[in-house]
């Protein structure tokens, strides 16, 4: 079978598997689930930028999306005129005191004379120094803000603009990150870049969970201003209406997939646009070279290539992938909820995307993204439907039935856990493999 | 051709074969000394004797016996003891632990085997209880060949035991080699200062290739004059 | 008020609130860190499943503990959960002997590289999560009984005339007792047994290992019996004193990855420096001052702030801040070396 048709006889199993969905459980639930597959494609394609064409290993997958949701607070969310009043300037002074304070930490360390642990030392000193200052600054301007009505707003709120603007601004917002994080964490062996991409998107989560002036922390956002209609005003529409009443469909049902349709419409362009960016990438000069020095680092470093730096650059693409779809998914959400960013979830869950899908792949990291988020969804109805068919034969009110059924939606996990070892040791390249140079 | 022997050996590690046919032996109480250009194989054949490579072609006999299939770990317990050039000794552990770990496959008392091997490298017995990564060159050398000598092979296979050492300590290693073999044990050396060497050698292999350039006994080698001008220096 | 009053008060809050759950915090953490260093030293990669590892050893205990206590069976003033303990150290060990039998063997014969054994690692992550939240449920559950505490806050303020109490659970004694116990077992293993050494001997040089005729299936085995025991007592001492909850066991990861890391990963003792530098550091950097300057200043003055360096809301940062910086600044550790 030739590589282009199994690829598409894939993707229309895949197509297949949603349209069951539609029609044993609802178009609603399908859209709901095509929507995150989408999204989910996205991040994986970001992902695989950075493992797939040039073997990183970043377990900080979580930290870029969140910085996307943050980013689409700060694009959407229209200003708090009252919190900027307040403590406004005084709160972005501070910031810009902290950066100040790093970047002369970092110049401490680059330029001072002397001998490494007193450049360190001074450094850190220059850092604490400046954090004081810093938090001398900000902090009565973060109390003010926070007295602003906390129990509706408390932050500073953002820009008023359109929310699709900020799926730009938090693809720049993790470039961003990830050139600082990259700058200083690229030169570890991959386990150890591992475990500091893990520990920094921790910090990261950290503080968009407790610095509330900015975007509420643990109190979330919600109601973010939406790029697609409202259910509600659909269903005053005389069209909608029609439509429903020639479908024999229920209004409210059908306002709701209507909007689902809207999302997929913009999701589907967004997708469309990286992964033919990302295939370009792949296949010009620059992608072949990343491909070489992932083979053969040494090599490629002997024949005079810049590792660390074609390393940072991709880093930086891959993480600026990931942070849009992150403004994705809060735009999708239409609300920001720090504490819902769980590594399982959003850093390990893609990782189990990109390798399922086929590592080096643009293609295969799509269905990755499709497939697995699929049945991370569905396999909590199949694994409730099969423990109540396997314990069909117990009694009703039987403790261990009752405990089984209550616990199959933890089936999830096990689940990817089995799909990626399986996908590993039989099928190491994954669904669709690279294709050889 | 000997009490430890490979014969006739063809094999590499994939690609083209490096070794082309070479024979090496040893007797018991003898030293034999393979020496060579860079890149004739001498490690190489030390490995495929040790079963550390597969051979294509050729067998190797310990006392008769075909060993060619063996493991290196099956071929510990035959009596073959083996001191690989680099990294030969546990850098993390103590003197004593390297020696009772050159002894894990002895169930019985080897306390006595311990006090032959400081009795023939004392300075190892003052530094019994330092880690193995903290002396000097030499001294690990001799931790390594202690290390094999502790399951009392009899055979005892060096690769390029003197890389590296000042050339007093060089001359005393022979010493203790000599030494050594004069314990009825079997030694087959590879050697990078092949002058030294042959001088203490019974038997020599001058390696080009992969093949036997000349064979002969270590006097007889020193003595001739085409293997002094191409291998000696004159 | 003399002033040696006010100095022993201040030691004594100091002591209630950072050096006490410090010590149990710490003993935790190094019991966890010398699993994955155990794992690093002698299969050389980095697991990512040492949390739900640890979750999973717990989870047994636990459910002897409550079968146990189901029997009327307790163990005087202290946790049931120790008699049930030895069960989930077989569960977790038997677990882990499986898990390395047919997934990480196939990948030790093909030699695989580190990283792909990371993902590996991510996949049982998976396994055992799914597997914990199947069993016993994702919500938390308390199975500590007997005494609750060792000391009481008013029976020290009697004992010694203070104002300050100082309180010591039985949990944390549980915790730090058991775990010197384990840490002197482990190192007399690895000192002074030939199993123990052989061991230490494959961590050094592996292929000097198998010329000396040292079993590299034996060793693997036990580098996963010991793992898997550390991280069963590890999980259990955990959920003894601060509940057990089979979601936060992932978020132990980092820190015992950071303990490892800090001490030097690959080092036994590195692993116990480390635990106990990252627990001191998370309570001594979130810990409100007030109190302890309002006792050693003359007169009555008291801070207006609480005088803390970071927020409690910082408390877990901490240990991934310090694990940043140690893996920039100096990745091998306090004490070098990736060996036993």
């Amino acid at each position: 079978m030739s590589m282009n048709l199994r690829n598409v006889l894939l993707f229309a199993a895949m197509g297949a598997l949603l349209v069951a969905v539609g029609v044993i459980q609802s178009a609603n639930v399908a859209l709901a689930i095509l929507n995150l597959c989408l999204i989910s494609a996205i991040m994986t394609l970001g992902v695989n930028i950075q493992w797939g064409y040039a073997g990183l290993f970043n377990a900080g997958v979580m930290g870029f999306a969140a910085l996307g949701g943050l980013a689409a607070v700060v694009v959407s969310f229209p200003a708090v005129p009252q919190a900027w009043a307040v403590g406004g300037p005084r709160a972005m002074l501070g910031l810009a005191t902290g950066v100040c304070a790093i970047a002369l930490a970092i110049v401490a360390w680059k330029r001072m004379p002397g001998s490494r642990r007193l450049r360190g030392w001074a450094a850190a000193g220059v850092a604490l120094a400046g954090i004081a200052v810093m938090r001398l600054v900000i902090d009565p301007a973060v109390e003010a803000i926070e007295a602003v009505e906390p129990a509706k707003t408390g932050f500073l709120g953002g820009l008023g603009l359109p929310i699709v603007l900020s799926w730009v601004v938090g693809g720049a917002l993790a470039a961003l990150a990830a050139w600082a994080i990259g700058k200083i964490a690229l030169g570890l062996r991959s386990d150890y870049l591992a475990i500091a991409t893990l520990g920094i998107s921790e910090i990261i989560i950290y503080f968009l969970k407790n610095e509330e002036w900015m975007a509420r922390g643990v109190k979330n956002v919600n109601g973010l201003p939406r790029p697609v209609p409202y259910e509600i005003d659909l269903q005053q529409t005389l069209w909608v209406q029609d439509l429903a009443a020639r479908l024999d469909f229920n209004v409210i049902e059908l306002s709701s997939i209507i909007v689902k349709l809207c999302y997929a419409g913009l999701f589907v362009v967004a997708l469309a646009v990286i992964f033919w960016l990302s295939e370009r990438a792949l296949k010009s000069p620059w992608g072949r070279m990343m491909r070489a020095i992932r083979d053969n680092e040494t090599a490629a470093s002997a024949m005079g290539k810049d590792v660390t730096w074609r390393h940072l650059q991709v880093f930086v693409l891959g993480s600026a992938v990931i942070g849009l779809a992150g403004a994705m998914l809060t735009t999708l959400d239409g609300i920001f909820t720090p504490t819902s960013y769980q590594p399982l979830r959003f850093t390990f869950l893609i990782w189990v995307m990109v390798i399922v899908g086929g590592s080096g792949n643009n293609l295969g990291s799509i269905l990755g993204g499709f497939v697995i988020w699929f049945f991370w969804i569905e396999a909590e109805p199949i694994g409730l439907t099969l423990i109540e068919f396997l314990t069909s034969g117990m009694a009703q009110d039987s403790a261990l039935r009752l405990h089984l059924i209550e616990n199959a939606a933890h089936t999830r996990l096990a689940t990817m856990g089995v799909v990626l070892l399986l996908v590993l040791r039989f099928s190491p390249r994954g669904l669709i493999p690279e294709r050889e140079k | 051709m000997g009490f430890l022997s490979g014969e006739s050996m063809f094999g590499g590690y994939g690609g083209a074969d490096i070794l082309q046919g070479c024979s090496i032996g040893v007797n018991k109480g003898e030293i034999a000394v393979v020496v060579g250009p860079n890149g004739a194989g001498k490690s190489t054949a030390m490995k495929a004797m040790f079963g550390m490579l597969t051979l294509r072609e050729g067998s190797v006999e310990l006392d008769g016996r075909e060993i060619s299939d063996f493991p290196p770990q099956e071929r510990v317990t035959l009596g073959m003891g083996f001191v690989p050039q680099n990294a030969n000794v546990f850098t993390s552990m103590t003197v004593q632990e390297n020696l009772e770990m050159g002894a894990f496959i002895r169930r019985d008392d080897f306390s006595t085997t311990m006090e032959q091997v400081f009795s023939l490298f004392p300075v190892l017995a003052e530094k019994r209880t330092q880690a193995a990564g903290e002396l000097s060159g030499g001294q690990r050398q001799q931790v390594a060949v202690g290390r094999a000598l502790m399951t009392q092979p009899t055979v005892l296979m060096l690769d390029e035991p003197t890389a590296g050492v000042s050339p007093i300590v060089m001359d005393e290693l022979f010493d203790r080699v000599i030494e050594i073999a004069k314990t009825g044990i079997a030694i087959l050396m590879v050697e990078q200062n092949a002058r030294q060497a042959l001088e203490i050698a019974d038997r020599g292999f001058v390696l080009v290739q992969g093949q036997n350039r000349y064979t002969d006994t270590g006097a007889a080698l020193l003595a001739d004059p085409e293997v002094r001008k191409a291998f000696l220096g004159g | 008020m003399t002033a040696v009053t006010d100095i022993l008060n201040a030691l004594a809050l100091l002591s209630n609130f950072v050096l006490v759950p410090g010590l149990a915090y710490g003993s935790q953490l190094a019991l966890g860190a010398l699993g994955v260093t155990m794992v690093y030293a002698v299969l050389r990669f980095s697991n990512f499943a040492h949390g739900e590892t640890m979750s999973f050893g717990a989870m047994i205990t636990i459910l002897v503990t409550w079968w146990l206590q189901g029997k009327g069976v307790n163990f005087g003033p202290l946790p049931t959960a120790l008699l049930a303990l030895p069960i989930g150290i077989i569960g977790t060990v038997l677990m882990c002997l499986l898990f390395d039998r047919f997934i990480y063997r196939y990948y030790r014969r093909q030699k695989a590289a580190p990283v792909t054994y990371l993902i590996v690692s991510v996949g049982i992550l998976f396994i055992l999560s799914g597997v914990v939240r199947f069993v016993i449920g994702p919500q938390d559950r308390m199975f500590a009984d007997g005494e609750r505490f060792i000391l009481k806050a008013r029976a020290f303020k009697e004992m010694t005339g203070l104002d300050q109490g100082l309180a010591i659970k039985t949990s944390q004694g549980v915790t730090v007792v058991t775990a010197v116990i384990i840490v002197a077992l482990l190192f007399w293993f690895l000192n002074r047994t030939r199993t123990g050494k052989s061991m230490r001997a494959y961590s050094d040089n592996e292929d000097l290992a198998l010329l000396s005729g040292i079993s590299p299936a034996r060793v693997v085995a036990i580098t996963w019996i010991i793992t898997g025991a550390l991280a069963a007592v590890a999980g259990t001492l955990y959920g003894l004193d601060k509940g057990y909850k089979p979601f936060t066991y992932l978020g132990l990861v980092l820190p015992i990855f950071a303990s490892a890391i800090v001490g030097g990963v690959g080092n036994p003792l590195g692993a116990i420096a480390g635990g106990f530098v990252i627990a001191l550091s998370e309570l001594l950097l979130t810990f409100a001052y007030k109190r302890v300057i309002a006792y050693l200043t003359p007169g009555d003055w008291v801070p207006d702030g609480l005088v803390q360096l970071l927020a409690t809301d910082y408390k877990l940062a901490v240990s991934f801040v310090i694990l940043v910086i140690v893996l920039l600044v100096k990745p091998t550790g306090m004490f070098s070396g990736k060996t036993l």
